[in-house]
């Protein structure tokens, strides 16, 4: 039961941080927001055109906002020297692990929150549906890269040039959850929503994200380099 | 030993590829039947003796590369680590063949370069997991081999989900079945340039492994040296 304590316990301390600067939430919204912005220049011309990149611009938001404030939360413990600290409590890595991938899960969320309406006003697309799956898609897509993200981000709190191989490592292993994500959410959208398609992609991302979460969990206590 | 050994292999191995090459233009039927009762493959179809042998050791040397990260992992013995090394580079060489020859074979056969097909796809995404794993190991300075490894058991893991993502997409790539539904006039070329083929990558991968294992202990040997206070920093 403890575990599940000290989870909580970093997830908690890491949000408390956050909310006291808000400085990775308003920054990662912001940027998810200029590039909506810029993405519609590009796609809003006819409406057919529009439509199909929604889906796109509403994952390629997320990646690259979630990218930047993966970054951010391990720059925060890297400056302050505080990884030491954190892996020298009692608190087992696992416990660290998942505490960290919760905290910014919860982190991505708050921007996909922003995100989604934002490309469905400015797109003029009816994203909103169907809002189950759409939530249930861009939770689990949210999860999904945090818990893979907070494995690399992690291994790479210690090596020199990690803003560039952070990208360059991640994004490959999370291409199949973006190809989920996009075929999901595009399944939701159109004349003719296709509600079993959305579903099965709601499915394999579910799948995704255990089989991540096993692996990170496995490899995780050896690859954190302190 | 190896210094027998080696020559001995290539030789037998380079000896195996002339044959086979011999084999594919004159031993085998011009045209393939099954998938494109066409005429237009002719010899185009030939690039197959060559395509496929390159995608199954591709996915071959994925999985060592990752099982033999994991194993590094878990153990810490810098000798997984130099196979795994070896299978990620080599990996990155046969990707580009396997993506290189599978386009020529795309735009002969479906008069496009490239197909958003679940085997290019699969292939193409594979490469770029292991072109990380090289970037990794080149530019990642210190420590990078744990973080590599780390990689590779991702990629490993990640061969079925991309394979299962991409699935749902139609496919035009000629079924993976095809090697046993092959006209049996195709098969002792076939096989016999997986074996040549197989036999040089062996030849390659054993190599590789003697380089990085022998390079680790230059590198270990100095960080002695310098403990030791025998040479300077």
């Amino acid at each position: 039961m403890s575990f599940f304590r000290h989870v909580g316990a970093v997830a908690w301390k890491d949000l408390r941080v956050e909310l006291r600067s808000r400085e990775i939430v308003y920054t990662m919204a912001f940027f998810a927001a200029l590039l909506v912005v810029v993405f519609s220049f590009a796609f809003v011309q006819d409406p057919k055109l529009s439509a199909s990149a929604t889906p796109g611009v509403v994952w390629c938001a997320v990646a690259f906002a979630g990218t930047i404030g993966l970054g951010r939360a391990f720059d925060r413990e890297r400056e302050g020297d505080t990884m030491r600290a954190l892996l020298l409590t009692p608190a087992s890595r696992l416990a660290v692990f998942l505490g960290k991938a919760a905290s910014i899960t919860l982190l991505i969320v708050s921007v996909e929150l922003i995100v989604a309406p934002m490309v469905a006003v400015l797109f003029n697309v009816p994203l909103f549906d169907h809002p189950l799956p759409l939530l249930i898609l861009l939770v689990l897509g949210a999860l999904g890269f945090s818990l893979v993200g907070t494995a690399f981000a992690a291994m790479l709190l210690r090596v020199r040039s990690r803003d560039v191989l952070l990208p360059v490592v991640l994004y490959p292993i999370l291409v199949p959850m973006f190809i989920a994500g996009t075929k999901g959410t595009g399944a939701l959208l159109g004349a003719a929503p296709d509600l079993t398609a959305a579903w099965y992609w709601v499915q394999f991302l579910g799948i995704f994200d255990a089989a991540f979460l096993v692996v990170s969990m496995w490899t995780f206590e050896s690859l954190v380099i302190e | 030993m190896k210094k027998v050994l080696y020559p001995l292999v290539a030789a037998a191995s380079a000896s195996l590829l002339v044959w086979t090459i011999v084999e594919i233009f004159y031993g085998t039927p011009l045209q393939y039947t099954a998938e494109a009762p066409t005429q237009s493959l002719f010899f185009n179809q030939k690039i197959f003796y060559w395509h496929v042998p390159h995608a199954m050791l591709l996915f071959a040397l994925v999985f060592i590369c990752g099982i033999a990260s994991a194993g590094y992992l878990k153990n810490r013995k810098g000798s997984w680590d130099d196979v795994a090394l070896a299978g990620g580079e080599l990996a990155v060489v046969y990707g580009a063949i396997v993506l290189g020859t599978g386009m020529i074979w795309g735009r002969a056969a479906w008069g496009v370069w490239w197909q958003w097909d679940m085997r290019l796809t699969t292939s193409l995404l594979l490469w770029m997991v292991m072109l990380g794993y090289v970037l990794v190991r080149r530019f990642g300075g210190a420590g990078s081999e744990r973080l590599a490894a780390g990689l590779a058991v991702f990629g490993m893991i990640d061969v079925p989900l991309i394979y299962f993502s991409v699935k749902i997409w139609n496919t035009v790539h000629p079924k993976a079945e095809v090697v046993q539904t092959l006209d049996p006039a195709m098969k002792p070329a076939f096989w016999l340039s997986f074996l040549a083929i197989a036999m040089l990558l062996g030849l390659i991968t054993l190599l590789r492994v003697v380089v990085a294992s022998g390079e680790r202990s230059v590198r270990e040997l100095r960080e002695r040296a310098i403990d030791g206070g025998l040479l300077d920093e």
